[in-house]
């Protein structure tokens, strides 16, 4: 195996990340340990937006609201836990369980719903379906309504880890951003990888050579749900705290952009993706107090000529998964 | 020959589009083993006629059988289980896929159900041997792993014909195989497909008339989505009607 830019790159960003906590220990800048788990909870809900998008052609405009599922699992399981004191509902298994069958289902249903339409359609009925689960946020005034609500506690999996550490929280995201980029590496190159990657390039073909290809697009919509639901429920960890603007259409926004410019499509490119936008997120505003005038621009340019996002500068790829 | 066995059957199909009737109260009847040709000049209802055998436009009225079965409302993929395959006009290839993964994907969809997501299926012998002969067959070997887009307009349009073969079929509806070919890439589909009529029955459009009569057992005339003539080759060269509505200025 010769060590491509690509691969000498990944090596390099994987080892980086995870030394994060030992060397923000160091310097005392504790600040970094958070900065980067919320970029790793980040890229797994991009990892699995990419997944439908950038290999399925599915251009969801509402994949924050499983976000918001995921995070309401987890707010609304601690709130009981603590204000009724129902010991079930503070176990880590029993919360990442619902957490996982929550978003299953309303991938399910969204997506059967949803795959019924094609492009422009897709992209408003999905974004219709974000919005309606955003204001049923709003609406549940027991959890705080608009304002949100805070997690007295975070989740615990007895006799595993306790998400109450930060440092443990950052390497189970860790983990679980390494385990994401591996399910979606087997599965672009799987049989069901390669009707979904058919159904994007050519649908009608598809169809042709004798694939329904609906239930697999349907599957793959539950799969990215799912992921995006357990980065919801690692954020709620992360910030201690869920509201509607977890879910909001702009957030949705910020994860197709992160796909974008990371290049949709390739198994890296959202991981580098969403590195580079919160770094420009974090640091620009340092700069100037205007920094949304040159981070527009600067999207631009990438979508402009850099085709197939930051993936792309790190030379040709045969495949999607070199 | 067996001529016996009617594989492919059409009873008096009709589609129109607004005013314009695409299909007259077609009857058209496709045997076992042969090659049926239909001819008729642009605009004769060709293209709509294959997309209502393949279940893509449904018609307003009358049936289609298929291996005695009514299809008429079964979905495209279900009849491309039933082993109807097809090409299309307009190359309809997957363009980012290599020769290899374009026919691989044509035998996996007839290799029990894909919902399998681990094992690597470019490395699935079951789906990549039969893929291989196909692609040998039409003479694109020495391209197996180049990516689609490279392709020449005539390696594109053998992809087209080796997708429609990966799927095993009985019949083949081919819709103008040699759209936009020079006379040395005609020569060598006509070569490929005349390989291929001992195996299955084939369903023809095509414009190129040294083709068509090159290949066909029959040949039908389409005008208006009607037919106006069918019968063996030598008797549609000399059938009037077909001579004044379209061959007229081929007329030797």
């Amino acid at each position: 195996m010769t060590l491509s830019v690509r691969s000498v790159t990944v090596i390099l960003v994987l080892l980086g990340l995870a030394l994060v906590p030992p060397i923000a220990s160091w310097v005392d800048q504790g600040y970094y340990t958070v900065l980067f788990a919320r970029m790793l909870i980040m890229s797994i809900a991009a990892i699995a937006l990419n997944l439908i998008l950038g290999f399925g052609g599915m251009v969801s405009f509402g994949h924050a609201a499983f976000l918001g599922v995921g995070g309401y699992v987890a707010g609304i399981f601690i709130f009981h836990y603590f204000e009724d004191g129902a010991e079930w509902m503070g176990n880590g298994y029993v919360q990442l369980a619902a957490t996982i069958v929550a978003s299953a289902l309303v991938a399910l249903f969204i997506g059967a719903i949803c795959l019924r339409t094609r492009g422009v359609y897709f992209i408003m009925i999905t974004l219709a379906f974000g919005q309606m689960l955003f204001f049923v946020a709003v609406g549940l005034e027991i959890y705080g309504g608009d304002d949100g609500l805070s997690l007295y506690t975070r989740s615990e999996f007895p006799g595993l880890f306790d998400l109450n550490d930060r440092t443990t929280l950052y390497y189970v995201s860790y983990g679980t951003m390494l385990a994401c980029l591996l399910v979606s590496w087997r599965l672009i190159n799987s049989r069901f990888g390669m009707v979904l990657r058919g159904a994007r390039l050519n649908d009608r073909r598809m169809k042709a050579i004798g694939f329904p290809t609906y239930p697999y697009r349907l599957v793959a919509f539950v799969i990215s749900g799912v992921m995006t639901g357990i980065a919801g429920f690692l954020l709620a960890n992360q910030t201690d705290f869920v509201s509607p603007s977890m879910m909001h259409w702009t957030k949705s926004g910020d994860l197709i952009i992160i796909v974008v410019l990371g290049g949709m499509g390739t198994l890296f490119g959202p991981l580098f993706g969403t590195i580079a936008y919160l770094l420009l997120e974090d640091i620009l505003p340092s700069i100037t107090e205007s920094w949304q005038l040159f981070f527009g621009p600067m999207l631009i340019l990438v979508v402009l000529f850099a085709r197939g996002g930051i993936d792309s500068l790190l030379g040709p790829r045969s495949r999607p998964d070199d | 020959m067996t001529r016996s066995v009617p594989l492919l059957e059409t009873v008096s199909l009709m589609k129109r589009f607004g005013g314009l009737t695409a299909t007259d109260h077609l009857s058209l009847t496709v045997m076992e083993n042969e090659v049926h040709a239909i001819i008729g000049p642009n605009g004769a209802g060709k293209t709509t006629l294959i997309g209502q055998l393949t279940g893509e436009i449904r018609p307003d009225d009358g049936r289609v059988l298929f291996a005695g079965r009514d299809v008429t409302g079964l979905p495209v993929h279900r009849r491309s289980h039933l082993g109807l395959a097809r090409s299309f006009q307009i190359t309809n290839i997957f363009l980012d896929f290599t020769v290899l993964e374009n026919v691989s994907l044509a035998v996996q969809a007839h290799a029990g159900h894909s919902f399998r997501f681990f094992a690597d299926a470019r490395k699935e012998r079951r789906l990549i041997a039969p893929a291989e002969a196909v692609i040998e067959r039409v003479g694109l070997g020495r391209r197996r792993d180049d990516v689609a887009h490279s392709l020449s307009h005539g390696e594109q349009r053998q992809l087209e014909i080796a997708m429609a073969l990966a799927t095993d079929p009985v019949l083949l509806l081919l819709d103008e195989p040699m759209a936009g070919m020079g006379p040395d890439e005609s020569a060598r589909m006509v070569e490929i497909l005349s390989g291929l009529k001992d195996e299955l029955s084939i369903l023809l459009v095509e414009h190129d008339m040294d083709a068509v009569f090159a290949l066909a057992d029959r040949i039908t005339v389409l005008v208006y989505g009607a037919a106006i003539a069918s019968g063996t080759p030598d008797e549609i060269r000399s059938n009037d009607a077909v001579l004044d509505a379209y061959l007229g200025d081929e007329r030797p």
